[in-house]
């Protein structure tokens, strides 16, 4: 605790930074796994490739990756773009299946019934598949934003500062409670933007509160 | 794309394909960091996973343990330990084991819980122990199911093995750390690739294990070959 008193601003300081990096990063990913999922579960030719690209590309390991994408989109390798593109690659990867899972667990009676009252396609993406995929898409969203605040702290090891910081810094110069305070810190910021999120959930899908299980039906 | 053929060269040096400190070496390190950690790992999850889906309980106190897991970072675990059992294999391997359990743990679990709860039941109704349903019964059906956990664990550990040669002389990540230290883009680069070559060979090795587990399991094909609820699409 010692440590903490007399650090706090800079924990402070590197908190802010790992949240910079993240937000972005999962934001991004939200952004380009929607329409790619949405492509993924109308066409499933398009999708079974999709799904087996997305999946080997969660499989490549993420400080290799780090060094890799500087070569292949030209951002220096110290840099914030490098580390948010990373962490979209990964968030992408993992939930464009969220999406198609989320878009599949819609249930047909009730498309059919929002086509026969007259939405349109858009209408239909908007107002009906999209709020009722939307626990599986958010549950998606919950492990990459938890894992994304995880992988952040690699971006320590090419030097770009967040929480991490306090991992490779306090290991080098041996200062236990300076790793300590950099993983309870990682952890506390992981539940909080995971509670956050249930949070934003249930304000998004008041419905669900009312029925705990199965599909909503359309009333007669 | 000029760094790329630099990286190349560099793995075209002689010598870089021979001796302790060349290529296979590092790279059969690296393999062996990553197989004995998730040996280590299943030596705890296993036991542990038959123990919870056998009794068919536990789902909260998995679920809990999984979305904690993820929250860790590996690098905090292994600077801890580093600073804890020093410079050494000791720190990565043990590191790399912890961050096998809940994959491993959460396989086992799962696969066991997936089966028709009928099915135990009729085996002890014929007059199987307990470790009997789970030998023959349970172990067998869940096989499927586990090896994705082991998928999923070995992943995770042969990229984290990664960050063992941070704080020791060990594995493929050696030629990273190296290159980040003398600012040689080529060394790091041709190491990237390499690890990342490795990575997804292993994840196409093992997704054709679960292949073949799942030929075993199921051998008439009954459920779902993705092993996923059928969409609407499968119900013309």
């Amino acid at each position: 605790m010692t440590w903490l008193t007399g650090n706090w601003p800079q924990v402070l300081e590197l908190l802010v930074g790992h949240l910079v990096l993240t937000v972005p990063a999962v934001g991004l990913s939200v952004l380009l796994a929607l329409p790619l999922g949405r492509l993924a579960w109308r066409l499933p030719r398009v999708g079974g490739p999709l799904l087996a690209a997305a999946t080997l590309l969660y499989a490549v390991p993420a400080l290799p990756l780090l060094i890799v994408i500087p070569v292949l989109i030209g951002t220096p390798l110290r840099s914030s773009a490098t580390m948010i593109a990373a962490l979209t690659v990964y968030g992408v990867a993992l939930l464009v299946r969220s999406v198609v899972d989320g878009f599949g667990a819609v249930d047909r009676g009730v498309r059919d019934a929002a086509v026969a009252v007259g939405h349109s396609p858009t209408g239909m993406l908007w107002r009906v598949d999209l709020p009722l995929a939307l626990p599986v898409i958010l549950a998606g969203v919950r492990v990459v934003t938890v894992s994304t605040v995880g992988l952040v702290t690699i971006g320590a090891l090419i030097g770009v500062p967040s929480l991490g910081s306090l991992l490779t810094d306090g290991f080098q110069r041996g200062i236990v409670a300076e790793v300590v305070t950099g993983v309870v810190v990682t952890v506390a910021l992981a539940l909080i933007l995971d509670a956050a999120l249930v949070l934003a959930g249930k304000a998004l899908t008041p419905w669900a509160a009312r029925r705990a299980r199965g599909p909503v039906v359309v009333s007669r | 794309m000029s760094l790329l053929s630099e990286a190349w060269a560099w793995l075209a040096v002689e010598g870089r394909w021979s001796g302790p400190a060349g290529i296979p070496a590092r790279t059969a390190q690296h393999l062996a960091v990553t197989g004995v950690a998730v040996l280590l790992g299943a030596v705890v999850a296993v036991p542990a996973g038959i123990l919870v889906g056998h009794a068919r309980r536990g789902a909260g106190w998995v679920a809990a343990l999984m979305g904690g897991a993820r929250a860790v970072p590996s690098l905090g675990l292994l600077t801890l330990f580093g600073l804890w059992l020093g410079i050494g294999v000791e720190a990565p391997l043990l590191t790399l084991a912890v961050l096998a359990v809940p994959s491993l743990l959460a396989g086992v679990y799962s696969g066991f819980l997936a089966i028709d709860e009928a099915i135990p039941q009729a085996a002890r109704a014929v007059g199987l122990s307990p470790g009997q349903v789970v030998v023959l019964v349970e172990l067998p059906l869940a096989l499927p199911v586990i090896v994705g956990g082991l998928r999923a664990a070995t992943l995770q550990v042969v990229a984290t093995a990664t960050l063992a040669a941070y704080t020791s002389d060990y594995g493929l990540g050696r030629y990273l750390f190296a290159g980040l230290k003398t600012r040689d883009y080529a060394q790091m680069l041709a190491g990237s690739l390499i690890v990342i070559a490795l990575a997804l060979a292993l994840e196409l090795l093992l997704a054709a294990l679960q292949r073949a587990a799942r030929r075993v399991a199921d051998p008439a094909h009954t459920s779902d070959p993705s092993g996923r609820r059928p969409s609407r699409k499968d119900h013309p």
